[in-house]
């Protein structure tokens, strides 16, 4: 019997759920455009703050706005890819994951291959349009270093926040319920990466660097293709090698992961 | 009426049940106030211009609104929601009670109850560490209690139109989507409205989600001087009680056409 390789096997795993969303077409449009609007109004929102108060520490609103895209990009895609994790205390609650772990396949395979959701592409597409904006508006001196760096930290906040998504889900091998108080650190921490981190209590800075990575995919690498790193007073090429923190931190949640697994005992529901 | 009645209680008892979800969700509201808090206070760091709210006063908001905000109608009631998409909602056509009163007073037991749990921690919490001010005088407080009183009517009749919608899309998620957004920006739970630019102040003014927070808030700290109480009841009333003639009509053309599949 052939086995198909992991990669093939997750991309039919991703077709079979794209093609289950496609027979409710109308309900993917609706889902997607409510997303795009929701989205949207948290950026009204910061503009009219910038339309009051001019700037924040000496951001302008083209720049914060290249945080809150780029975030946002991240967030979108890692929600939509991470689904599988995100959903993951009710498995355990149903006994669905014994199934899982009854199939000669990893778990983190199946997990990401769960379900990919389609209409979190409302919230993507609203960040690409905020981000292609504040590219336009703001006089950056594009080099291909910072356009590499730009691309590495999107990449950087997807691995991030799937880090969060699978510690959240190991969390759930110990408390059977999904705990809300991680909501603070995925949507809290999204909320915070919109705005520069300077502007927060030094002791919620070391938090987002420190223990959680959050400012070294974003804050970070923004500084440096802004250009703003010198007056920061953060070294540059602590800026240019950030975000790699995001893999770091990935790499460690998936050992933990595995952790949870070996100590797993089924609820037996 | 006291059938009414006995529905709010005893939803309203029910709900009580679920402290433990309070309790997370009162760390979350709490974490969330302090990032707010922050973010605000480098703004008003950032400029030097006369603001129409004053730093202390937008804290305040803020705290209010983190105390308050499960009393906004962002989400409807599941068991509802259920009963439609299966479709024993014709037994409730089948009880002798008014169905739009029935669903009002639910909505009110889940708002009311779930604020219950988490308002006052918070507001303790809040003042003591947060800043959050008290009322700086007893007409305010009046004021306040009875807006907070008719944003938990309008609120109401909002949520039971999200939940009458569900009539013509099985799955809800249409209204059940875009009313949250609404709800968020428009009555100023995101951000004070007095911040927004001064040419949206007017429509800002004119519809109803600004009840539900912006105005209840400003009348507890002042910025709408007491004696302004009267109007701010007015418009909600007003708007309360279109919206549920709004309701009642579209509810009364849903149920006529209500096809129940299968048995």
């Amino acid at each position: 019997m052939n086995r198909p390789g992991p990669v093939r096997l997750y991309f039919r795993y991703i077709g079979i759920s794209i093609r289950s969303q496609m027979q409710y077409k109308a309900s993917f449009v609706m889902m997607s455009v409510g997303n795009m609007i929701l989205s949207g109004t948290e950026f009204v929102a910061i503009w009219a703050l910038f339309d009051r108060f001019r700037s924040l520490h000496g951001w302008t609103l083209p720049e914060a706005a290249l945080l809150y895209g780029l975030i946002n990009i991240a967030f979108a895609l890692s929600q939509s890819m991470a689904r599988g994790f995100d959903m993951f205390a009710g498995m355990v609650k149903s006994g669905e994951f014994d199934r899982i772990l009854l199939r000669p396949r990893g778990t983190i395979l199946q997990l990401l291959g769960q379900d990919l959701e389609l209409s979190r592409i409302g919230r993507l597409a609203q960040a690409l349009v905020v981000l292609i904006w504040a590219i336009a508006v703001l006089k950056i001196a594009w080099t291909p270093g910072r356009v590499v760096l730009m691309i590495a930290s999107a990449a950087g906040g997807i691995f991030f926040f799937s880090g969060l998504y699978v510690l959240q889900a190991t969390m759930a091998f110990w408390t059977i319920e999904s705990l809300e108080i991680w909501n603070t650190l995925t949507d809290g921490g999204k909320e915070t990466a919109q705005y520069p981190l300077s502007i927060y209590r030094p002791w919620f800075r070391r938090f987002f660097t420190m223990v959680v990575p959050l400012a070294c995919v974003n804050y970070f690498p923004t500084l440096a293709i802004l250009g703003k790193a010198g007056s920061s007073g953060i070294p540059e090429f602590v800026c240019w090698l950030a975000p790699g923190a995001g893999l770091i931190f990935l790499l460690v949640s998936l050992r933990v992961w595995r952790i949870g697994v070996r100590h797993y005992c089924s609820t037996g529901s | 009426m006291r059938a009414y009645w006995a529905i709010i209680s005893a939803r309203f008892r029910m709900l009580l049940q679920y402290r433990a979800a309070a309790m997370a969700g009162l760390t979350t509201q709490i974490f969330w106030g302090i990032i707010r808090v922050m973010i605000f206070s480098a703004f008003y760091a950032s400029s030097s211009t006369r603001q129409p709210m004053s730093h202390s006063e937008v804290i305040t908001y803020i705290w209010l609104g983190q105390a308050f905000f499960a009393m906004l109608p962002w989400s409807l009631d599941s068991d509802i929601r259920e009963m439609i998409r299966s479709g024993t909602v014709v037994y409730e056509l089948l009880r002798p009670l008014d169905l739009y009163t029935t669903w009002f007073c639910r909505a009110i037991a889940m708002r009311g109850a779930s604020t219950a749990l988490r308002a006052v921690p918070i507001f303790v919490v809040a003042g003591i560490f947060f800043g959050l001010r008290p009322p700086p005088a007893i007409g305010a407080g009046i004021g306040w209690a009875f807006a907070m009183l008719g944003a938990l009517m309008l609120g109401a009749a909002i949520t039971n139109l999200i939940t009458i919608s569900l009539l013509w899309t099985i799955s809800g998620q249409g209204m059940a989507r875009l009313m949250p957004a609404c709800v968020w920006v428009l009555s100023g739970s995101i951000i004070p409205l007095p911040l927004f630019p001064d040419w949206a102040q007017a429509t800002l003014n004119f519809l109803p989600f600004r009840d539900l927070v912006d105005t209840p808030y400003r009348l507890y700290m002042g910025h709408i001087p007491p004696q302004y109480a009267i109007y701010v009841l007015a418009h909600q009333a007003v708007w309360t009680a279109a919206l549920v003639l709004l309701g009642r009509w579209l509810l009364a053309r849903g149920t006529r056409r209500l096809v129940v599949h299968g048995g």
